[in-house]
């Protein structure tokens, strides 16, 4: 039922972004969506991409640093105050997210988003039981 | 002003007497009240009868750094702890510092040898000295403070930093001797004409300044921007701190107390002396020291020795500045680093033994230490907060243990050169 999100770690150099991508590119990988955190000296890189395994290792061999963490994701409805509506529900039950970023394609009507959850299994019951839907690893590596 | 002409001008050949007589008299010592050094003099196959000429000094066994870490903190001490009036401290490699104890003739010798430094320096009675060494564990500040008390000159106890109140004290209380490191004098330089006003306006006339290796160009430079003497004193807290050896005016090496210091200059490979002129390591005898003596102490320092006679009217033989370090020790703002040190907590935060690289750069001055860390898989995580504990983490540790503030930087695996399976792990911009 849970994503994997690879995490890249990158210093702040000028191209360093580009080769990532260019990386897996040339690997026929398949970014599906992605989210770039940094600082004044380094930033993380997150992705879903079609091949998690494959992409993974395909960076290790290249030298990066790479992890793999399990991430919700959620189907918001697409509309004004859709993602607000879930926020509200996470807050209530004072489920703490990390970071959170938007899907870049849509498989239906509703938008899709990436959410980095600690309980992420508490989390996914919540979210259903308030008839929200989470989508499974691979209804979005193949999208 | 020679503090202690008697002494400090002894012929060559009195003086060597006056060695050879405190050398038998601390090996007798040494061997009745050291808990160390009869089983090193055994291990050496000398007794206290075989010291008959200076010369003789050679056969006695060297000390080491290690000597004092193995034995921490008081192992080394030849008097029992109620008799020891002071105690200092160096960081550590491994988390234990570098102790040193002084009884209160101790305490005396500094103040005497401090005395002295003071006037080879030219300082006189009517010198205010505004000392900007570090006062703590660290030795320099107390130092320099004992010999201006000893001397009967005013001293401000500043230590080191808040330049702003130094130089607001050094204009209003017109203090005209300086003593810090060569970095921060040039460093409150830069601050003094942000605040707008000409250092070479400030009374001071005679920077006693050391703790760091600095150069003929840093001296050009602190001179002409001070308009100040600028002169280079030499110490370590093992043989007493500073004042174990200070430059004249004449500028052509430092004046080494060596009634009391016995310099040797010694091949770091072989042990054996090297010829007056020729660089090598300093070795330094503890000729009349109670609680730490030091026999034949390698100080990891090259140097080289002149006993050509000076104008200033000592006959002490003169060591050079600094010129290089035995080992891999860097002096970063007159603290000792050993990157073994930063090894040791980068291994103990991030679980792992990371590749690291120290680069060491001056700005303004003032020396900068940024510590590359590559990261390892086991420390990385996808959320930023996390990283930014980590490079906290690794920067408030280092401080912990060296007590200077550093520079951390995560950088990825594999951008730090490795030259032959070794890493290199230091780059020094500084133009010292």
């Amino acid at each position: 039922m849970n994503v994997t999100q690879l995490s890249i770690f990158l210093e702040n150099r000028s191209g360093r972004l580009a080769e990532v991508t260019e990386i897996l590119g040339r690997n026929g990988i398949n970014i599906r969506a992605l989210s770039l955190a940094d600082t004044s000296d380094f930033g993380i890189l997150r992705v879903i991409v079609n091949d998690p395994v494959k992409a993974t290792a395909i960076l290790k061999k290249e030298g990066f640093t790479v992890s793999e963490t399990d991430v919700l994701a959620i189907e918001v409805e697409d509309r004004p105050g859709g993602l607000a509506g879930v926020l509200k529900i996470l807050s209530t039950e004072s489920v703490n997210v990390e970071y959170m970023y938007a899907f870049l394609e849509k498989r239906t009507e509703n938008a899709l988003i990436i959410f980095r959850i600690e309980e992420i299994e508490r989390t996914a019951a919540i979210l259903r039981k308030h008839g929200i839907r989470i989508l499974s690893g691979k209804d979005l590596y193949n999208l | 002003m020679i503090w202690n002409e008697k002494v400090e001008c002894l012929p060559p050949d009195q003086l060597a007497a006056l060695q050879l007589e405190r050398l038998q008299a601390l090996t007798a010592y040494v061997l009745k009240k050291s808990p160390v050094y009869p089983k090193k003099f055994k291990e050496a196959k000398v007794s206290a009868g075989d010291v008959k000429a200076l010369a003789d000094i050679k056969r006695l066994p060297f000390t080491r750094k290690t000597d004092l870490r193995d034995t921490y903190p008081f192992g080394m001490f030849c008097v029992p702890s109620r008799e020891v009036a002071e105690i200092h401290a160096s960081s550590g490699t491994t988390g234990n510092p570098t102790v040193v104890g002084y009884t209160t003739s101790d305490l005396k010798l500094w103040g005497e040898v401090m005395a002295r430094t003071l006037c080879v320096a030219g300082v006189v009675k009517g010198d205010i000295v505004q000392n900007a060494y570090g006062y703590g564990l660290f030795t320099g500040g107390l130092g320099i403070h004992y010999g201006a008390l000893e001397m009967g000159v005013p001293v401000l106890p500043m230590s080191s930093g808040v330049s702003k109140r130094q130089l607001k004290l050094m204009h209003d209380f017109k203090t005209t001797v300086l003593t810090c490191t060569p970095s921060y004098a040039l460093y409150l330089a830069e601050e003094a004409k942000e605040e707008g006003y000409d250092p070479k306006d400030a009374p001071v006339r005679i920077g006693v300044l050391g703790a760091e290796p600095w150069s003929e160009n840093m001296r050009r430079e602190i001179e002409a921007v001070w308009g100040m003497q600028a002169l280079d004193i030499y110490g370590l807290s093992e043989i007493i701190g500073p004042g174990v050896a200070q430059e004249c005016p004449e500028k052509h090496g430092l004046h080494i107390c060596s009634d009391v210091f016995f310099p040797e200059v010694i091949d770091p490979r072989t042990g054996e002396e090297v010829g007056e002129g020729k660089d090598g390591e300093l070795v330094i005898t503890t000729l009349t020291k109670e609680a730490l003596p030091l026999i034949r102490y390698r100080t990891g320092d090259i140097v080289s020795i002149s006993r050509s006679p000076c104008r200033c009217g000592r006959t002490s033989p003169r060591i050079s500045k600094i010129k290089g370090r035995t080992d891999d020790m860097l002096i970063i703002r007159g603290i000792n680093v050993f990157p073994s040190q930063i090894e040791t907590v980068l291994l103990q935060v991030e679980g792992t033994r990371p590749h690291y690289l120290l680069v060491v750069d001056r700005v303004k001055g003032l020396d900068t230490l940024e510590i590359q860390v590559e990261v390892s898989p086991e420390a990385f995580s996808d959320e930023i907060r996390r990283m930014q504990d980590l490079r906290d983490k690794i920067r408030h540790e280092i401080h912990g243990v060296l007590g200077i503030v550093v520079d951390v930087k995560l950088v990825e695996p594999k951008t730090i050169e490795r030259s032959q399976g070794k890493a290199k792990r230091v780059i020094d911009k500084r133009k010292i």
